[in-house]
């Protein structure tokens, strides 16, 4: 090994050597579907305010197979999202205690679902038209 | 020293992710799925007239700039994290193209929410 040149190890592909870092990838490639929702829902608010006609284009858009395809995909990122969040949030969040004992990992976990599992039916209701 | 911007991108990154785990699901089932497909939900639930109503008022106003540019400032920083990971730093030039793509959206977004009107 001579100085000028020292040892590198390849870091070319090191994601597809171990299963964990693959799903670690998958788990990143979640932001790509958040991306491409927001662009979405901006081209929504864009045609919205381009007036009625402009809307149910955009509205016609999302009934073509190849759109609900796309957000069957969008959808199934999105739990991967919401999962692996509340799986880091007890490692991300500051220590909590509750009657002097730390809040277990899985209990914040769990909370976060509810939290989704509530929100969730807020949503719905909404667009039923409470 | 100069103090470092980071916390206010981690900051919307991390606003972003937790609004994405909330209300992503729904979201997307409800725009995506559910009305374009007429299941479960009545065929009228994003009509014009209702949805016009909800970007006029206040909190929906606010919902949607929230929702919208949040999730683009969480997946820019995320992506910008993951180019890392395949080997490429995160210089000037990429940050500048990923946070620069979340603020484009952000202002419009922002400019056709205000032209809705209230």
């Amino acid at each position: 090994m001579s100085a000028k040149r020292p040892y590198v190890r390849p870091m070319q592909g090191w994601w597809k050597r171990d299963p964990y870092f693959i799903s670690y990838m998958w788990r990143e490639t979640t932001a790509l579907a958040v991306a491409l929702y927001a662009v979405v829902l901006a081209v929504g608010v864009v045609r919205l305010a381009q007036g009625e006609a402009a809307w149910n284009g955009w509205l016609a858009a999302l009934k073509s197979p190849l759109s609900v395809l796309l957000h069957l995909v969008l959808l199934a990122a999105m739990v991967v999202h919401a999962k692996s969040w509340f799986e880091i949030m007890p490692k991300t969040m500051p220590a909590m205690q509750m009657g002097g004992k730390r809040v277990e990992a899985s209990t914040i976990t769990r909370a976060g679902w509810a939290a989704t599992a509530v929100a969730t039916l807020l949503v719905l209701g909404l667009a039923w038209g409470w | 020293m100069r103090r470092s911007h980071a916390p206010i991108f981690w900051l919307l990154f991390g606003a972003g992710g937790m609004l994405a785990a909330l209300l992503g699901i729904a979201l997307v089932f409800v725009t995506g799925v559910a009305v374009p497909l007429g299941w479960l939900l009545p065929g009228d639930a994003l009509a014009y007239p209702r949805m016009l109503a909800f970007a006029q008022n206040g909190i929906g106003k606010l919902l949607l700039f929230a929702v919208i540019s949040l999730f683009a400032w969480h997946a820019a920083h995320r992506l910008l994290c993951t180019l890392h990971d395949f080997g490429i730093h995160k210089g000037l030039a990429a940050k500048s193209l990923f946070y620069g793509a979340a603020l484009l959206l952000t202002l419009v977004v922002g400019w056709n929410l205000l032209a809705l009107g209230f």
